[in-house]
């Protein structure tokens, strides 16, 4: 069974939770649909949601919270 | 009381501006940056530099405690805000003054006194300052809001007491949607701001945004006219001239009026601007904020006045009495600033930060280009997309539009993806060469003209 990572499509600082005061998207052992958002990149103060491309259980993030990130940097492995 | 070391709270071409500006007034400069701004240009061109933190603005350039140690440890004797960040937060105007420093700009009362909108809004009707229809202050009640909202007449903006920036802000068009709107904006406000107040406002249609931008030295204010900013993108401004072409001299006459007046009724001290709102059709103007810094757009007004408005609220802020008095402040001739975004305009503005690889400013009387670009200079993402400001003056609009147009031509960046082909587009445009715009107008034309 592979492991699938996530990359982010542009450089900026990553988040876990769509607003400070929410819960983080998904935490690690969560199930994850192809479509769903994992967190947020903000870039240039414009906010982008990263979505994952395939389905399965959320096995490692791989950048913490309000970490920079350039784009290409896998942020999260899908075990699909 | 002379400065001896001014340190820059702030990054990008406006800590470029700021050094220059010390500069030329014998004072030495230190500018603070985060681990992504080690390279910046302010860095290379201030005497010196102190780190305060990692990328994110948070830890960093909103870090009051870094900022103000960075001082302790230079030596610095004052600090300037720049614009954005921590320039118009009253706690930091406190705590610099607090810490023995003295801070560029007005008192942290003045700043809290006019960040308030609602109180922002009591103190220019009290100074005989019109403001938009609205309600008189926040409202608590839903009932009184109903019974006001039906009486200012649709459509009505629905506005966070504590918001700002374009945040927190709704259109009703009718009282039934109103109805349903106003507790939710207040649920909201209350979420995003920790504060539920709420006011509404007359939404006038096509308005055009005029501000008009003042000194005060906390006894006497003087104005320098008006800027007209009203081509905007979600409520950020993207290109400004001054004067406003349209603008009846009467109009004019009273607009300055009332921003003296404004400024003198809370003994403004430092380089302030008044925003309104102004109808064509109707003549009337309206008071929307004041802004408590030195703003983006300040060399068009630089161009039309020959007043270096940097240096003037440095000298200010050292105690010196204002050195002009109104009759010697001139409006001579049109400007205009176009912003230069690391942003794509055939991808819905998609923020496009990277390396530079090769820059071409362009040059020549009456041409200035503020930026924080060098060949070879990293744009990082954590930032806004600001990379320069492209400013022309000539003695009428029309020669400037055409000087607009061949410094856009010459101005070439690459490596990265920027907003200079809007504004190309833009000066050829029939109805901004004819000034024919409101604050809607830029939105509506990107939708009929998509640029590729």
């Amino acid at each position: 069974m592979a492991n699938k990572q996530v990359l982010s499509p542009v450089p900026g600082t990553f988040y876990r939770k769509p607003a400070p005061d929410q819960p983080p998207y998904k935490e690690e052992g969560d199930q994850v649909a192809a479509g769903e958002a994992i967190g947020l990149v903000e870039v240039m103060k414009s906010f982008h949601e990263i979505k994952t491309d395939f389905s399965g259980t959320v096995a490692k993030f791989l950048v913490d919270n309000e970490d920079p990130v350039m784009a290409g940097q896998p942020l999260v492995e899908i075990d699909g | 009381m002379a400065m001896g070391n001014l340190l820059i709270a702030n990054r990008g071409e406006i800590a470029v501006r700021i050094v220059r500006a010390a500069r030329e007034l014998g004072i030495r400069t230190t500018q603070v940056y985060s681990q992504a701004d080690a390279d910046s240009l302010a860095v290379k061109l201030a005497d010196g530099s102190v780190e305060i933190g990692p990328p994110a603005a948070a830890k960093s350039y909103l870090n009051i405690e870094a900022i103000l140690s960075a001082a302790r440890e230079t030596g610095a004797d004052a600090v300037h805000p720049g614009y954005g960040f921590l320039a118009e937060n009253a706690d930091f105007a406190d705590a610099v003054e607090s810490a023995g420093l003295t801070f560029v700009g007005p008192r942290g009362a003045t700043i809290r006194l006019l960040g308030d909108k609602v109180a922002a809004r009591e103190a220019a009707a009290k100074a005989g300052v019109p403001t938009v229809p609205g309600s008189p202050g926040r409202i608590d009640d839903p009932a009184a809001a109903h019974e006001l909202a039906k009486g200012i007449g649709f459509p009505v903006l629905i506005k966070a007491t504590a918001g700002g920036g374009g945040r927190g802000i709704r259109v009703a068009n009718d009282q039934a949607e109103f109805d349903r709107l106003a507790p939710q904006a207040s649920a909201e406000a209350k979420s995003a701001f920790g504060d539920g107040g709420i006011y509404i406002e007359k939404l006038i249609e096509k308005a055009r945004h005029i501000e008009i931008q003042i000194l005060g030295d906390g006894e006497r204010a003087v104005h320098f006219f008006e800027r007209e900013c009203s081509l905007q993108r979600r409520r950020q401004k993207v290109w400004e001239e001054a004067p406003a072409v349209t603008l009846p001299g009467d109009i004019r006459r009273k607009l300055c009026a009332a921003a003296v007046s404004l400024a003198r009724s809370v003994n403004y001290r430092g380089a302030g601007t008044l925003e309104f709102l102004y109808d064509d059709a109707t003549k009337e103007f309206y008071f929307l904020e004041m802004n408590t810094r030195i703003q983006v757009e300040h060399p068009v007004t630089e161009f039309i006045t020959g007043v270096d408005l940097v240096r003037e609220m440095i000298r200010i802020a050292q105690g010196e009495p204002l050195r002009l008095r109104q009759e010697d402040i001139h409006l001579n001739g049109h400007a205009i600033e176009c912003r230069i975004n690391a942003e794509d305009p055939a991808n819905g503005f998609m923020p496009a930060p990277g390396a530079i690889e090769a820059l071409m400013v362009p040059g020549g009387p009456g041409v200035r280009f503020d930026t924080l670009l060098y060949p070879g200079c990293t744009v990082p993402p954590f930032y806004d997309s600001l990379l320069g400001k492209l400013i022309v003056w000539d003695d009428s609009r029309e020669s400037a539009l055409r000087r607009l147009a061949g410094a856009l031509e010459e101005l070439e960046i690459s490596g990265l993806k920027t907003t200079k082909s809007l504004h190309q587009a833009l000066a050829v445009d029939e109805d901004v060469r004819a000034a024919n715009f409101h604050t809607r107008f830029l939105e509506q034309w990107l939708e009929r003209n998509p640029l590729s």
